[in-house]
């Protein structure tokens, strides 16, 4: 009988403890970059520290993440894909679009670069050697921020990777892909933050950076009412307001790994 | 590799890191509470299944025994997809909570418990029949009986149950949605710290996870030998 009582215990203890607390949270609908990289685990403690309000993340591709608020599953979105988050708001489903910062993306690839990437000169020249060199390339393929600069990349590029056998469409977050491009081994666009902070690298390193076509805006945007009228606008609105308050953005510039700034502030001042 | 992760493991539970004490508790209360809810209905379902006969019982046998195989993925999403704002019982502001995580998990089990009891009480049905019936017990008051006679293989059953909830990440990333400090699990965090590249963690993680799904069922190994001692 007693692991009878026990598990009736833990079974009331786990209804107990749901969150009926009157304590104050709302729920942001973000990307893989944001929280793999670490940056949430630095400025939302400062943030909760200042207003009290708990910030509950959940981590998805940028598409995902604009779904899930479209449904009123989030108070606020915090994404990378400005073409989509623009949309997001011309549709009604969010009041207005903030920059917030910019990271920027990176080719990675095997370190003896089969492909000659390093010699390119532009993003789009790196991708057209890729493809010329048959060498493997692993996409995102989930409809993310990233994916969707990866797409726009192979245009530029007058290439149609979709399909080619080279082409490994992962289907998962950027830290999956990478440790997929590092065991295949595949070249793979990812962006800065995820790479400083990923740990299993393998024989990858950068071998393209620095054009300004791979710069990577994210911007935030509060879910708007008139669609979802549970969203919680005050704590919403004071959570983007933060962001790109100058407290915000300095706890944003301050946040590094190994001594690397990872994004950078951009809200108008 | 597999060393760093042996060590970072124990250093871990040395350290009982607060973080890892949370995701741990977490999820042996979103786990140890859908078993229970299961059993509440599973065990009495698969009773009746057993001792009843009606037109199309073996089609639900087998839609039950099918729905054993059911992808963990499958069953968050029709959770998700009920508790989500823009879904029927979206009012009830269940998604992203533990309580979202305990509906799926149970939605898994239940046909686990629910065959195998289903089984199990009709063999002993059929053993003991006529000497329940000898008794003057029909069909409806012999399930406590058979349930209690049972129990060594039902607790397997439900031993099977907690493996299969313990162990499926699919299920309670879409309904939990892996937030840090709320519905982070054993399993979620592990898919986090894979995805970060931190593999020594993620293995760390899942030794801590095993270890624990071990100790659960030494235990209930254990309460099935006492209970055969004692009862003969």
């Amino acid at each position: 009988m007693t692991l009878l009582r026990r598990l009736t215990v833990s079974f009331v203890l786990g209804f107990a403890a749901l969150p009926a607390s009157a304590e104050t949270f709302i729920t942001v609908a973000s990307t893989t970059s944001t929280e793999n990289s670490g940056l949430f685990g630095h400025i939302l403690p400062i943030f909760k520290e200042k207003t009290g309000i708990e910030v509950r993340v959940i981590a998805q591709g940028t598409g995902q993440a604009l779904e899930t608020a479209r449904r009123g599953d989030a108070d606020v979105v915090f994404v990378h894909a400005r073409g989509q988050e623009e949309k997001f708001v011309a549709e009604g489903w969010g009041v207005q679009r903030f920059d917030v910062m910019y990271n920027d993306f990176i080719l990675v690839g095997p370190a003896e670069d089969p492909a000659k990437t390093k010699a390119a000169a532009t993003a789009a020249e790196a991708f057209k050697a890729v493809a010329a060199s048959g060498a493997k390339f692993a996409s995102r393929g989930d409809d993310s921020g990233t994916h969707v600069a990866e797409k726009k990349l192979w245009e530029s590029a007058g290439i149609t990777a979709e399909g080619q056998p080279w082409y490994l469409s992962t289907g998962s977050g950027m830290g999956a892909t990478l440790n997929t491009a590092a065991q295949v081994p595949a070249y793979a666009l990812a962006d800065r933050g995820t790479w400083l902070s990923f740990e299993n690298r393998g024989p990858l390193e950068i071998t393209f950076e620095g054009d300004k076509v791979l710069f990577n805006p994210y911007g935030v945007i509060l879910v708007n009412k008139e669609k979802h009228p549970h969203v919680k606008v005050t704590e919403g609105q004071a959570f983007v307001d933060w962001l790109i308050s100058a407290e915000g953005q300095a706890a944003i510039a301050e946040y590094k790994i190994n001594g690397q700034q990872l994004f950078f502030p951009s809200a108008a001042k | 590799m597999s060393d760093t992760a042996i060590i970072t493991a124990f250093s871990l539970i040395a350290e009982a890191d607060p973080a890892l004490v949370q995701v741990i508790g977490l999820s042996l209360r979103v786990s140890l509470s859908a078993i229970v809810l299961a059993c509440l209905i599973a065990l009495p379902l698969g009773a009746a299944l057993a001792l009843s006969r009606f037109p199309g019982r073996g089609g639900v046998i087998v839609i039950c025994n099918a729905l054993m195989g059911l992808p963990p993925v499958v069953a968050g999403l029709l959770i998700y997809l009920l508790l989500s704002r823009s879904g029927p019982l979206g009012s009830l502001e269940l998604l992203f909570t533990p309580a979202a995580m305990i509906a799926a998990q149970t939605v898994l089990v239940v046909p686990i418990i629910l065959s195998l009891t289903r089984s199990m009480i009709e063999e002993l049905w059929g053993e003991y029949e006529e000497q329940l019936r000898s008794l003057g017990s029909g069909r409806l008051r012999a399930v406590p009986t058979l349930l209690w006679d049972g129990r060594v293989g039902l607790l397997t059953g439900i031993l099977a149950g907690f493996g299969r909830a313990s162990a499926e990440v699919g299920a309670v990333l879409i309904v939990g949605g892996n937030i840090a400090g709320h519905t982070r699990t054993m399993t979620t965090a592990i898919t986090l710290e894979t995805n970060r590249g931190n593999l020594a963690m993620a293995v760390a993680l899942g030794i801590i996870l095993l270890s624990i799904v071990l100790g659960l069922n030494a235990l209930a190994f254990g309460l099935t030998q006492w209970s055969r001692r004692r009862m003969g």
